[in-house]
C-alpha cells in the first residue's frame, strides 16, 4: 500500500516536469494588477498634499521652506505601496509602477525629493482658492517634517492652528 | 569591501537563520515561498536553518518591537562572524505602517546593523531572490535616490518698492527673473 502510494507520488512529480523559474538570469514579468514602488512626476505635482495628508504610513514628508517652496520627499522605506497617494492624486503625478528590484545595501536609494514652487496670486499675494476636491483632501497650512532624519513630525497643523485637530494624539517620535 | 567578503565568503553557500520580530507573518510567507521548488534558492546555496548558531544571514521581518527587540539582538549576537543581515519587508527597513505605534521601536536597523534592506510589503519572492542576488554579486542594484530640484522661479517676483506711479498707470520696472 504504501509502496503503492510512492510510486504515485513519484509519477506526480514526474508529470510536473521542472517548475524552478530561471530568476534572476531571465525576467519575470509581474501580474497585470501589480503594484511597484510609486513613481513622482515633478512635472504634474501641484504640491498639493494630498499624498502625503493620506499615505497610511506617514511616508511622503513635506517640508515647508518658505511660503513657495515645499520640499516633498517620499522616503521609500515604510511604504506599503498601497497605491492610497496615487489614487487620491487629483493631478495623477503619482504612478504605481511594476518595479519591485528595489533591494539596496543603502535605504537613501529608494527616496524620492522633489522640490516645488508653490504660486501665490500676484494680486493678492494669497494662495490660488482650490475647487473643491482638491479642498478636502489638501494638506491644511504648513507642514514642517524633518528630511534630514526622515522623521514625521505628528501634529505639525498645531504648530499654526491655535486648537489642536480633534483626533490628535500626541506622540514621542524616535 | 562587503561586496568582496561576501563573495568569497558567501558565495557557495548561504544559510539563512529566519527571525520575525513582530510582523505579520506576510514577509514570512514570502520567504518561506522563495525557498520552495519554484523558486528555488538552494540553487545559490542557500538553505534554512533552525539556529542562529548555525547560520551565516539573519533575515529580519518586522519591525522592533519593545517586547522582542533584546531576543532579535542576542539571536544576531549568536551568529557566528561574518554575518549579514537582511530587512525584508517595509516593517524592517522602516518600520512599516506601525512605525508610530506604541509598541514598535522601529526599524530593525535600530537593533541589529542591517547590511541589506528589501522593501516591498510583502516584497515578491523575485524580490527577495533579487536582494540576495544584489547581496552575492551576481546582479546590480537598480535603485538611485531621485532629485528634483527648482532650478528658476517660474514667475517673476514682484516687489511694491519696484513699481512706480507714471502719471494714470503703476508701471513695473524689474522684470528678470528671481
Ligand atoms: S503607496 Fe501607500 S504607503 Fe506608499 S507612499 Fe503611497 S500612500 Fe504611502
Ligand atoms: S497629491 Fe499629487 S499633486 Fe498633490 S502633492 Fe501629492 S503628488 Fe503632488
Ligand atoms: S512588511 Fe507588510 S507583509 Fe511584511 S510583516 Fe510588515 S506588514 Fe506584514
Amino acid at each position: 500500500m504504501s509502496l503503492l502510494s510512492k510510486v504515485k507520488e513519484a509519477l506526480v512529480c514526474l508529470r510536473a516536469g521542472r517548475v524552478t523559474l530561471p530568476y534572476p538570469a531571465a525576467p519575470r514579468p509581474v501580474a497585470g494588477n501589480f503594484r511597484g514602488r510609486p513613481i513622482f512626476d515633478a512635472a504634474k505635482c501641484i504640491g498639493c498634499g494630498g499624498c502625503a495628508a493620506n499615505c497610511p504610513a506617514r511616508e511622503i514628508l513635506i517640508h515647508d521652506v518658505c511660503q513657495e517652496i515645499r520640499v516633498l520627499r517620499y522616503v521609500g522605506r515604510r511604504c506599503t505601496y498601497c497605491g492610497r497617494c496615487a489614487d487620491v492624486c487629483p493631478e495623477k503625478a503619482i504612478t504605481m509602477s511594476t518595479d519591485f528590484e528595489t533591494a539596496t545595501d543603502a535605504i537613501g536609494d529608494i527616496g524620492q525629493t522633489i522640490e516645488l514652487f508653490m504660486s501665490t496670486c500676484q494680486r493678492c499675494g494669497r494662495c490660488f482658492k482650490e475647487p473643491s476636491p482638491l479642498e478636502r483632501l489638501k494638506q491644511k497650512g504648513y507642514r514642517f517634517d524633518d528630511l534630514a532624519h526622515d522623521r514625521w513630525v505628528f501634529g505639525s497643523r498645531a504648530y499654526l492652528d491655535t486648537e489642536r485637530a480633534v483626533d490628535d494624539i500626541r506622540i514621542e517620535m524616535d | 569591501m562587503l561586496k568582496d567578503l561576501c563573495r568569497r565568503m558567501f558565495g557557495r553557500s548561504l544559510w539563512v537563520y529566519h527571525a520575525n520580530s513582530g510582523g505579520c507573518n506576510g514577509c514570512d510567507i514570502e520567504v518561506l515561498n522563495v525557498l520552495t521548488p519554484y523558486y528555488d534558492v538552494e540553487r545559490f546555496g542557500i538553505k534554512l536553518v533552525g539556529s542562529p548558531r548555525h547560520a551565516d544571514v539573519m533575515l529580519c521581518q518586522g519591525a522592533a518591537m519593545r517586547s522582542t527587540a533584546r531576543a532579535l539582538r542576542r539571536a544576531y549576537e549568536a551568529i557566528p562572524e561574518p554575518k549579514l543581515v537582511f530587512a525584508i519587508g517595509s516593517c524592517a527597513c522602516g518600520g512599516g505602517i506601525w512605525h508610530d505605534s506604541y509598541s514598535v521601536i522601529g526599524p530593525v536597523e535600530k537593533i541589529v546593523p542591517v547590511n541589506y534592506y528589501i522593501p516591498g510589503c510583502p516584497p515578491r519572492p523575485e524580490a527577495i531572490i533579487y536582494g540576495v542576488a544584489v547581496a552575492v554579486g551576481l546582479v546590480d542594484k537598480k535603485t538611485a535616490p531621485v532629485q528634483f530640484k527648482q532650478a528658476e522661479f517660474p514667475i517673476p517676483r514682484y516687489h511694491p518698492s519696484d513699481l512706480k506711479s507714471d502719471g494714470e498707470v503703476v508701471v513695473y520696472e524689474k522684470l528678470d527673473r528671481v
